[in-house]
């Protein structure tokens, strides 16, 4: 996690984005839109885990900033006919804004508290949705997400959002192994010798908090372009929770952890579906494995797995 | 350097630290002594920010640095280590270091400078110096105890300070890490041409180290000198130095 990105690392990742960007070859709507989601929801749980596996803190209201990105971007496209880069633009911004306001006081703040507040402040963004209904339709959904023509199509739109995706995803890698996303390392590891090297931990984990709000967005924007509408589920704690389990399932100790948890949960998902219309009580399983026997996840299985073979050897 | 005028701080009713004031020249190695719960730990907390004093100052280099916190004091130059263990467990030793480093240089908010090569030369060479190098890519907390007391020591020696305060540098060291890690201090204190400030329980390491002394006693200075004069002084030999005593002997 703190390592340059080694060869086989770098490898993974274009393997992955050529199976991706060959999705649409398949000619398959249900899988272009399930692929189009799962890359969403991978972008949305590695922002999370900027404040869970880098800061330290547990936030149960990341949702919010995913939301305030959707509904932004939904409302400036449609209802102010804004043109696709600045409203992809003032969105970006705004989730900025948002979480930066949010983060100032929950940084006060650590532990239950810190995770309590967050919720609380997802709560406020839920009721803004939900009762100011002629900006964002309120219970029934804002419908009708103008998006511009030449992505309008699926597949057009499947591409655009995998270059925004994949952008993002490397911006984020790199914040996350530079000299700022080590010293968070140290804060998260032990935030009172950091502060006696120097450090600010209270700034750090402002930025950590906004760098995590401000990706949250972009994957909420193109959630709204997606399902050409924006609705107050999103900003629900539930989707919080999904969020916080993806992390979790995939592995917070890791950089693309999240990422591999938002596939496999979405799979698993479809999946079970297919059988039976128990989800919840699968879902509630594997929670139970992950916390008792998976602490670090699929990533941390799939490490552990790899020191065993090469043990072995 | 380092002027502390009338501290006090008490916990509910409980007095840690009694009106102590005290002065750190520059360049010496000064020795903080006293029994178990004299203050030692709490008074080195006041001074560097960790807590709040309920009256009086502390004043670094003219400056009056009293409620400021931890991260803006050490930037002064005032580096700190700990009696009980205090690194960054889950990562590497080479990091450890590096983070410190990077915050002394100011680079903790670079976004997009990659953390991979930063530093590299000085971690090396400060971890060469505590003889850690070969420890590099370890995770600390998998490290053996000496060690990581070693790397403790790098990591406040990486903050480039002035005046270096130890809080029990051999706590928990066998009697040979101990030897070693006088022989460490001693010698990258007069190379750098640090001012020591450090609490012990060890006597051999205080006479081994110290050119002044300081004797704490339920939170009160009860004397202050060099070495030979601290250890004839009646008082301290009643209160301190005879317990000591008492407690070899029983052991």
């Amino acid at each position: 996690m703190t390592g340059p990105m080694t060869r086989p690392v770098l490898a993974a990742c274009a393997v992955v984005l050529v199976l991706l960007a060959l999705v649409p070859v398949l000619e398959s709507n249900y899988l272009i839109d399930l692929f189009n989601e799962i890359m969403i929801y991978a972008l949305f749980a590695l922002s999370l885990n900027v404040i869970i596996g880098y800061s330290g803190n547990v936030s149960f209201g990341h949702a919010a900033y995913f939301a305030i990105g959707g509904y932004t971007m939904a409302i400036l496209l449609t209802t102010y006919q804004w043109p696709l880069l600045p409203a992809f633009a003032a969105s970006v911004a705004f989730s900025f804004v948002a979480s930066g306001v949010v983060a100032y006081f929950c940084t006060r703040l650590t532990d239950i508290y810190f995770a309590m507040l967050t919720l609380a402040f997802s709560m406020l963004v839920w009721g803004v949705a939900f009762k100011w209904r002629s900006m964002t339709g309120g219970d029934d959904g804002f419908v009708g997400v103008d998006v511009p023509a030449f992505i309008a199509e699926r597949v057009p739109f499947y591409y655009f959002s995998l270059v925004v995706i994949a952008i993002a995803v490397a911006v984020l890698w790199v914040i996350c192994h530079s000299a700022f996303g080590r010293a968070l390392l140290a804060v998260r590891e032990n935030p009172v010798r950091a502060g006696f090297v120097g450090i600010n931990t209270r700034l750090m984990r402002w930025w950590a908090f906004v760098v995590a709000g401000t990706f949250a967005g972009i994957a909420g924007s193109l959630f709204a372009m997606v399902h050409r509408g924006m609705y107050t589920e999103s900003a629900f704690w539930p989707e919080s929770a999904t969020v916080l389990i993806m992390t979790l399932l995939g592995g917070m100790y890791s950089f693309f952890g999240p990422a591999i948890g938002a596939a496999s949960l979405f799979l698993l998902e479809r999946l079970t579906n297919e059988y039976t219309e128990y989800w919840p009580l699968v879902l509630g399983t594997i929670l139970l494995v992950i916390l008792m026997f998976l602490p670090e996840g699929l990533a941390g299985l799939a490490k552990a797995v790899r020191r065993q073979i090469l043990r072995v050897r | 350097m380092l002027k502390i005028d009338g501290l006090f701080k008490q916990f509910g009713g409980f007095v840690a630290i009694n009106d102590v004031s005290f002065e750190l020249i520059e360049g010496e190695k000064h020795a903080i002594i006293g029994p178990n719960g004299a203050g030692k730990t709490t008074f080195f907390n006041l001074v560097t920010g960790h807590l709040l004093p309920d009256r009086g100052t502390v004043a670094f280099q003219g400056d009056d640095i009293t409620g400021r916190p931890p991260h803006r004091i050490v930037k002064l130059g005032l580096a700190r280590s700990f009696q009980r263990i205090n690194i960054y467990p889950r990562m590497s030793v080479f990091e450890n270091v590096q983070v410190a480093l990077i915050a002394r240089e100011r680079r903790e908010f670079r976004f997009f400078t990659l953390a991979a090569g930063l530093c590299g030369p000085e971690t090396r060479a400060l971890l060469e110096l505590v003889s850690l190098a070969d420890e590099a890519e370890e995770l600390a907390g998998e490290l053996a105890y000496g060690k990581q007391k070693q790397l403790e020591l790098a990591i406040a020696l990486a903050e480039n300070p002035r005046v270096l305060l130890l809080d029990e540098p051999t706590a928990g060291m066998s009697p040979s890490e101990t030897e070693e890690a006088i022989r460490l201090i001693r010698e990258i204190a007069d190379a750098r041409g640090l001012t020591l400030l450090f609490t012990e329980h060890d006597m051999t390491v205080v006479f081994g180290i110290a050119d002044r002394i300081t004797v704490l006693h339920h939170g009160e200075v009860i004397a202050s000198g060099a070495p030979e004069a601290v250890r004839s002084d009646p008082m301290v030999r009643q209160v301190y130095l005879g317990e000591e005593e008492v407690g070899n002997g029983a052991a």
